[in-house]
Order: C-alpha cells, then structure tokens, then sequence
C-alpha cells in the first residue's frame, strides 16, 4: 500500500511573506486524513508545498520514508504523489481523452488499461471523451482532473476541494466516487474539505489549520467540533 | 488589377516567411516565458547554412549549388535547432517565467553570434546560388510569381502542416501543449517540463533555420539578416496570440499583406510606420491578440 506522507516543521514563503509557520502532519499510509480551515490559512500552499510546485524555507516533507523536499515535482507525481490541485485543474485546450493520454503516455508506457479503471470510477468521461477540456462543467473538469491523477496510480491522492463551486446534485456524486475510492483501494488520501460534515464522516484523522498553523489534529472519533466552530466558518 | 494581385502575392511570400519565425517566438513565450532576441541570429545560422556548403566546404563543387541547397534545407533546421538547445541548456533554462532577463541575456547572444558570423564570413554580404529549378518564373492573370517565392511559400505550408500534424498526434507534440496550456498542472502530473522546454526551443529554434534557408533565396546573407524579419515577427506574435497556431497563421498573413500594401501605395519607411499603427489600432479592441489565450499556473 504505502503512501505515508509526514510534513515535519515545514514554512513556506511567497517571496518575503511567510505564510505556513512550522507545519507538522503525519498521512499514515493506508489513511484518509481531512485539512479544515478558512480560506486564506494556508491549505492550498501546504498542497501545493508537498507536491513540490513550492519551496520549503525550512523543515522536512518525507514520503514512504524519503525525504522529497529536494526533489522536483515530477518526480514526486513518479514516486507516488498525485495531486488535484483547487479550481479547474485541466489542460483546457487538450480534449479530455488527451488529458489523460499526455499522462499516461510520458514514460512510454503501453499499459492502457488503467484507462478502462478510471473510466470505471467516472462512467461520465466516457461519453465527453473528444470534448475540450476547457468546456467541460465544473463537475466534468473535477471528474477529469481526478481521473487524471488516478492515472498515474498514485500511492497518496492529495485533493484540494474537490467539491468546490460545483452543483449541489454532483457534489454527493464526487463526494461519494472519493469515499468509495477510498474504501474499495485502501488509498492513502489527503483532502481539504470545507464541507464539514463531509469530511469527518470519511476521514480518520483531522487537521485544521489557522494563519499558517496546525492548531488542531487528531482522530475523527473523538472530535468536538464546537470547539472550532469559529475557526471553520467560511 | 495586375498590381494588386501581386502584392497579394508578395504579401503572402512574406507572411509566410513570418508565420514561421513566429511560430518559434510564440511557442518559446508561450511555454517559458522566454523573449528571444538571439531569435533573428537562428535565422542567420539558416541562411548562412546554404552558402556555406556551396562555397566554403567544397563539397559541392563542379555545378552541385542546387544539390548543396537542397542538403542546406535539413541541415539548417538541424543546426539552428543545436544554437537553440544550447542556449536554453546553458542560459534560458534559468529563467524560466523572466521575461525581461532572457530578453536582455539573448540581445547579449544575439551580439555575439552576429560577430561570430563576420569573423567566419567576412563582413560583407554574401550571395547564395539559386538551384536551377528555381530560377524560372510563372505569369497567372499577368502576376510574375518567381519560383523562388512560390517554393518558399510551399516549404512553409508544408513545415506548418507537419508542425500541427506532430502538435495534435504525437506523444511529444501533446506534452507541448499540456506544458504551454499549464506548467503547474504538467509538473505535478508527472511531466518534465524542462525536458518538454527543450523539444520546444530544439523545434522553434530548427524552424527560424529553415526561414533563414528559405530567405537566402530572395535577398543577400550577412551578419544582419535575422534582425530584418525579427520586429515583425514579434508584431505577428502580438496581433496572433501566444502559442496558438492558427493566430499566427492569420496575424502572419495579415502582417505581411499590411506590409506589401502599405510599401505600395507609401514608401517603405511610411511604410513600416502605417504597420505599427494598424498593430496599436488592432490592440485597442483585442488586446490578447487575435485568439486569445491565457497560461494558468496554480500558484503564481
Ligand atoms: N501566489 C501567492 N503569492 C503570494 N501570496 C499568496 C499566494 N498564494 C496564496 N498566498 C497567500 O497565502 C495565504 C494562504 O493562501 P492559501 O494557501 O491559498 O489558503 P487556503 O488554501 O487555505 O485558502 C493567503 O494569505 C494568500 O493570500
Ligand atoms: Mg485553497
């Protein structure tokens, strides 16, 4: 299984302005773990910091073991990091067949039938194959862009509101490929969630974050999210 | 009526030599960020390419100029092809997203090369022999269409429909579009958009060295003879939209029949000046060019 993701002290700045202050989680391998908190705290830059499309200033990010803050993010999408980042996370101009192509294609792979698995899990794609991505919905785009990622046969799937600014009706269909996918694969997953319900009803752990920091984390068992309410309001 | 169709004529031979100069602009833009001003001196390696087989190397003596030309053709997109993946490998790739870095690091390489040219070639301009079979001419309606021109504008039709052929089905072609489209999102689905940088500077460098060898048929070669088809190219790139295939073709064969006109019914140096004004006129209403286009990065 694998795909143990521990973020160890991790801060993260845009230039001069540091946004994440001594970030620690731990994704234990085989886990579903959901990161709370409002917007502007730092969930997507913590994401976008373990993918490795920034750079840390200080502190470790390790997967499965290895350190990977050092190392590019194409190769940590190639050790097992797959990432559907916030907002429409597509090729717009690619159709959404060549989406998921360019992906599979990059290592000479010939294996297609990770294709047939994917379209599986997201029986809508079939049918919008040929369209440009770029015109899809909003639900089609996330349906896509995870398909995309699951491509890969990513060991850690790590998504970033995923149910954000889509139809309520498709919101309970992503919501529920995701728990499925989770259930059925065992796959280790990371996701930012702002519906709270949603999330502790899947996740085994919780984070939530507050002005660049952790300020709570643990099981989903014995949470009390009263004690937060003020910290998750959007 | 004659003078009109000629300079539709010629409007389309020159547009055509723009299209693909602009093409090479366009892409290493759109992708990378990257201004290149050295971009002039990959056509002067194109056009240097053929005078040199035919008189320098003296491999193709004894009445062989058409067949050297004929060799210049691959080996011209071959060579400016290397300059460019040279240049990114040991500058551009650097700077990747800084614009006004590789645009003054390539103005430097620029220099140099021209230099590099008058030091092995003599300052002075320098002839190419036309092939044979392209000295002939074709009169339609009373339009004098030279060969030279008719084949130019065939060697472009034919490099723009193996470029898109390669963009929409190969393997590579499609990382390039991913990478253009979205750098972030490429990256973190496990591309390597350095090694997708270099495909694209290798093709659009190649191609500003088969203009060079298609414009050595139509005017003398020097040290200068990129900077020429340079400032329009950028204007091409400008009116058409960044990385897009079809803005360029039309900004490319606007452009270039805007010129031949313009230098018909004005002097050339008014010429140039009604140009630029129709180029600001045009950006006043479509200020993303003629497609618009825009590169999304997930975290800048
Ligand atoms: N590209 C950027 N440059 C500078 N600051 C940024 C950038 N992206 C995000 N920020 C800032 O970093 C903070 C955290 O943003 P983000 O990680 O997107 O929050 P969240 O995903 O929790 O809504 C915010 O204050 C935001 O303004
Ligand atoms: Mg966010």
């Amino acid at each position: 299984m694998g795909g143990e993701l521990a973020v160890d002290g991790l801060c993260v700045a845009y230039g001069r302005t540091e946004v994440l202050f001594d970030v620690d989680l731990l994704v234990p391998s085989g886990s579903l773990v959901c990161l709370m908190g409002r917007n502007g705290v730092g969930k997507s830059t913590l994401l976008n910091a373990v993918a490795g499309l920034l750079p840390r200033t200080r502190g470790s990010i390790r997967f499965d073991g290895a350190e990977v803050s050092g190392v590019r993010a194409h190769k940590r999408a190639r050790m097992g990091i797959g990432y559907v980042p916030q907002g429409h996370a597509v090729f717009p101009q690619l159709t959404a067949m060549e989406n998921l192509l360019v992906v599979l294609e990059r290592a000479g792979r010939s294996d297609r039938s990770v294709l047939d698995e994917v379209l599986d899990i997201f029986p809508a794609l079939a049918t919008l194959l040929d369209r440009p991505a770029g015109l899809l919905s909003g639900g089609q785009a996330k349906q896509l862009a995870i398909a995309r990622a699951l491509v890969t046969r990513p060991k850690l799937l790590v998504l970033d509101e995923p149910t954000e600014g889509i139809q309520p009706s498709i919101i309970h269909e992503i919501e529920d490929t995701i728990a499925a996918l989770h259930a059925t694969t065992g796959m280790t997953m990371l996701l930012v969630e702002q519906y709270v319900e949603f999330a502790l009803r899947l996740a085994d752990r919780y984070a939530v974050m507050d002005g660049g920091h952790i300020v709570s984390a643990g099981t989903t068992t014995d949470v009390d999210l009263t004690a937060f309410n003020d910290l998750l309001a959007v | 009526m004659e003078a009109l169709l000629e300079q539709i004529f010629n409007g389309v031979s020159l547009g055509s030599i723009l299209l693909i100069v602009a093409l090479g602009l366009s892409f290493s833009f759109g992708q990378m960020g990257v201004i290149n001003m050295a971009h002039g001196e990959l056509i002067m390696i194109g056009a240097y390419t053929p005078y040199f087989l035919q008189s320098e190397s003296g491999w193709f003596d004894g009445g062989a100029a058409g067949t050297a030309f004929v060799v210049a053709l691959p080996l011209g997109f071959l060579a400016a092809g290397l300059v460019g993946v040279a240049m990114e490998r040991t500058l551009l790739r650097r700077m990747v997203g800084r614009p006004l870095d590789t645009l003054l690091v390539t103005f430097g390489v620029s220099l140099i090369l021209q230099q590099a040219a008058r030091d092995t070639f003599g300052a002075p301009n320098v002839d190419v022999v036309s092939p044979t079979w392209l000295t002939g001419r074709w009169e339609l309606l009373g339009v004098v269409m030279p060969h030279r021109r008719l084949f130019i504008i065939a060697l472009v039709m034919l490099a723009v429909a193996a470029l898109s052929a390669f963009l929409a089905t190969r393997p590579e072609g499609r990382r390039m579009r991913a990478v253009m489209q979205n750098r972030d999102l490429a990256e973190v689905s496990g591309l390597s958009t350095r090694r997708v940088d270099r495909t694209t500077f290798f093709l659009g460098s190649a191609l500003a060295g088969l203009a060079g060898v298609a414009v050595s048929l139509v005017g003398s070669v020097g040290s200068q003879v990129g900077t020429g088809y340079i400032v329009d190219a950028f204007l091409v790139v400008i009116v058409g939209g960044l990385g897009k295939l079809r803005g360029a073709i039309v900004g490319a064969l606007a452009l270039g029949l805007l010129n031949a006109f313009s230098e018909f019914w004005t002097s050339a140096s008014i010429g140039k000046a009604v140009v630029f004004v129709a180029v600001i006129a045009f950006l006043q209403f479509r200020p993303n060019g003629l497609v618009s286009f825009r590169t999304r990065g997930l975290v800048a």
